[in-house]
């Protein structure tokens, strides 16, 4: 699978994977052709576990050699043995890995090592305390915080160095739902605020999509679809990418007409409104999120509504999932899915065969350019 | 129980008394272990860091070595080293081919002769508790330090500060072994008085003269120096115990 242009990022690209292969004993972990991280972006890389996220992380990170290929940064080839290269990044891992010792201790390591004299590593593992919000920390055993102070103390030992590459590999996975969704946001709200170029590892897509400008997913070692955050996540291009991400895979479709950014997409035997800068005969992937689309009754009213889209769909299915109900729905070749709350399942009364005007806004359809390998990146 | 007692009463009398044969034999004692302790660290730390750390090839058969190394029974290593460093072994024929003298210096029956054995002794004793207590240490704490730019000494600093309990239990195991040794010493040394003449040979050569309570006045004094210095050694490996997990 090759990188397209679809994948490379528009700034410059602070590190270069080329040609990147691990294989322990004769198992092949990670094959990667090409993967770049740009400055100034946060690039997470998604996968389930044992997609070789993690071993890519390393290998790009220079702490761990690969079996083959090249690292670049900033253009020059570099190795694990590159102390200077890897001074200019820093690590947090799934399990904060804090050292025995003090919260302060622990900061101040990395400054240590760099020879930062202790005048100026004190004020600064006061000021990177004061930013992960664990003020006054400092002579506090490291041993014994909690797992969401340890992930932040963690996150300060890697941001009191400023480095030029922060490297995320699963920061958050090990904490509980509360601390995680609170600790997401402050990556989040951190990450953006330091400008800091990341490369995020997760298995997590509501993570990825929080922190995200672009998204590379992972499977089985090999890059399967790789772009901006908010296309990934949302034109899942093949059946694997779609049941990972929780989507029904994009549909397939040609522009016939457009007028003032809103385009006449033709899928299978229907017409969709989507907005769309792409000219009229262009092969496109069409998503819309099941959130996106409202269901009413065929016969009555339905009320009045900017949607431009309005179809009469037919139900294929109704799932249960959490606390809403996933409706399965086709029409002329058209398969698209709603999420609606399980009390206007109800009074719909939704079962196999039902007949449902389906309403979704054209802004709710995403459009991207067709890859021209089916299934490709 | 008279006896006990008295032995008790008649060590007190031996250290206070300022009887310096006492104190030679007390000192060599020291000397002999203290240094060989040292120099089987020396070894042992960074070989123990390494079979705890790395994956190398022959590491298994080092593993095997190391192990067997910890069972050692002291008379025997006293018996290869006499062997090696008498005027008629390897080392004798090597040196004399060497310098083209006509006889080779008495190696045998001297402090460093007993070093010899004690460091072969304990070496095995230090690394493999050490490669253990390394070994405990998850790798990923070395990934993470190399990720905020520690070298690889750095790493090993680190590592071994994390195993800091089980390094100092390795040096307990490694002066326990040797202090209390007395078949290579006793071999290699010779209980030579006013020379190689330590506390465990001189026990043996009271016990064998009849003087029982001198040897068990000996005795006491030996476990209460093993008393002292592992105390120390312990509360060494306790400190700072705040900030363990």
């Amino acid at each position: 699978m090759s990188a397209s242009a679809h994948g490379r990022c528009g700034g410059t690209p602070v590190i270069v994977g080329e040609d990147l292969a691990v294989r322990y004993r004769r198992r092949t972990v990670l094959e990667v052709d090409r993967f770049d991280l740009c400055d100034g972006e946060t690039h997470v890389v998604l996968g389930p576990s044992g997609s070789g996220k993690s071993t890519l992380l390393r290998a790009l990170g220079l702490l761990e050699r690969p079996t083959r290929g090249r690292v670049l940064i900033d253009g020059a080839e570099t190795s694990v043995g590159d102390r200077a290269a890897r001074m200019m990044m820093a690590a947090v891992f799934q399990n904060p890995y804090l050292f025995k010792g003090t919260v302060g201790e622990n900061v101040a390591y990395g400054l240590k090592l760099r020879g930062v004299p202790k005048a100026d590593r004190t004020e600064r593992v006061a000021a990177a305390l004061e930013r992960v919000g664990l003020s006054g920390t400092e002579r506090a055993s490291a041993l014994q915080l909690s797992g969401g102070e340890a992930q932040r103390v963690a996150l300060a030992r890697a941001l009191v160095l400023e480095p030029r590459i922060l490297l995320l590999d699963e920061p958050l996975s090990y904490l509980d739902p509360l601390i995680k969704r609170r600790l997401v946001a402050d990556f989040s709200e951190i990450l953006s605020a330091e400008g800091v170029t990341s490369l995020y590892v997760t298995h997590d897509q509501d993570e990825a999509m929080v922190v995200a400008d672009r998204v590379t997913i992972l499977h089985e070692g090999r890059m399967v679809r790789t772009g901006p955050a908010d296309e990934v996540m949302t034109l899942p291009t093949d059946e694997w990418v779609a049941d990972f991400i929780g989507m029904d895979a994009a549909l397939r479709g040609r522009i016939t007409a457009t007028d003032e950014g809103i385009a006449e997409i033709v899928i299978g035997g229907e017409l969709v409104y989507g907005c769309t800068p792409l000219p009229v005969g262009v092969d496109v992937l069409v998503g819309i999120r099941p959130e996106d689309v409202m269901l009413f009754e065929t016969g009555g009213g339905i009320p009045h509504s900017s949607a431009r889209n309005r179809l009469v769909m037919r139900v294929e299915a109704v799932e249960r999932r959490g606390s809403t109900d996933r409706v399965s729905l086709s029409s002329n070749g058209l398969k698209i899915a709603a999420s609606v709350s399980r009390a206007a399942s109800k009074e719909l009364g939704l079962g196999r065969g039902t007949e449902v005007a389906a309403l979704f806004k054209a802004t709710a359809v995403r459009v991207a350019p067709a890859p021209s390998v089916p299934g490709g990146v | 129980m008279e006896v006990l007692w008295n032995a008790i009463v008649e060590a007190g009398r031996m250290l206070f008394s300022g009887d310096f044969t006492v104190y030679e034999i007390v000192f060599l004692s020291l000397r002999v272990s203290g240094l060989s302790l040292l120099i089987a660290m020396v070894i042992g730390i960074p070989l123990g860091y390494l079979i705890g750390s790395r994956r190398f090839l022959g590491r298994q058969l080092v593993m095997v070595i190391v192990n067997t190394g910890m069972g050692l029974p002291p008379v025997v290593v006293g018996l290869l080293v006499y062997m090696f460093l008498s005027r008629s072994g390897p080392i004798a024929e090597l040196w004399l081919s060497i310098s083209g003298a006509t006889s080779a210096p008495r190696w045998l029956f001297t402090v460093p002769a007993m070093i010899v054995a004690q460091v072969i002794i304990s070496t095995p004793l230090v690394t493999g508790v050490t490669a253990a207590a390394i070994g405990s240490v998850p790798r990923e704490l070395r990934l993470q330090a190399r990720s905020l730019g520690a070298s690889a000494w750095h790493e090993a600093a680190l590592t071994i500060k994390e195993a800091r309990r089980g390094v100092m239990a390795a040096i307990v195991a490694g002066f326990g072994g040797i202090i209390s040794e007395v078949g290579a010493v006793m071999i290699v040394g010779g209980n030579i008085e006013h020379s190689t003449r330590v506390m465990t040979t001189a026990i043996v050569l009271e016990a064998r003269k009849g003087n029982f309570g001198l040897a068990l006045a000996l005795g006491f004094i030996l476990i209460g120096i093993s008393f002292a210095i592992n105390n120390g050694l312990t509360a060494l490996q306790q400190s700072g115990g705040r900030y363990e997990r």
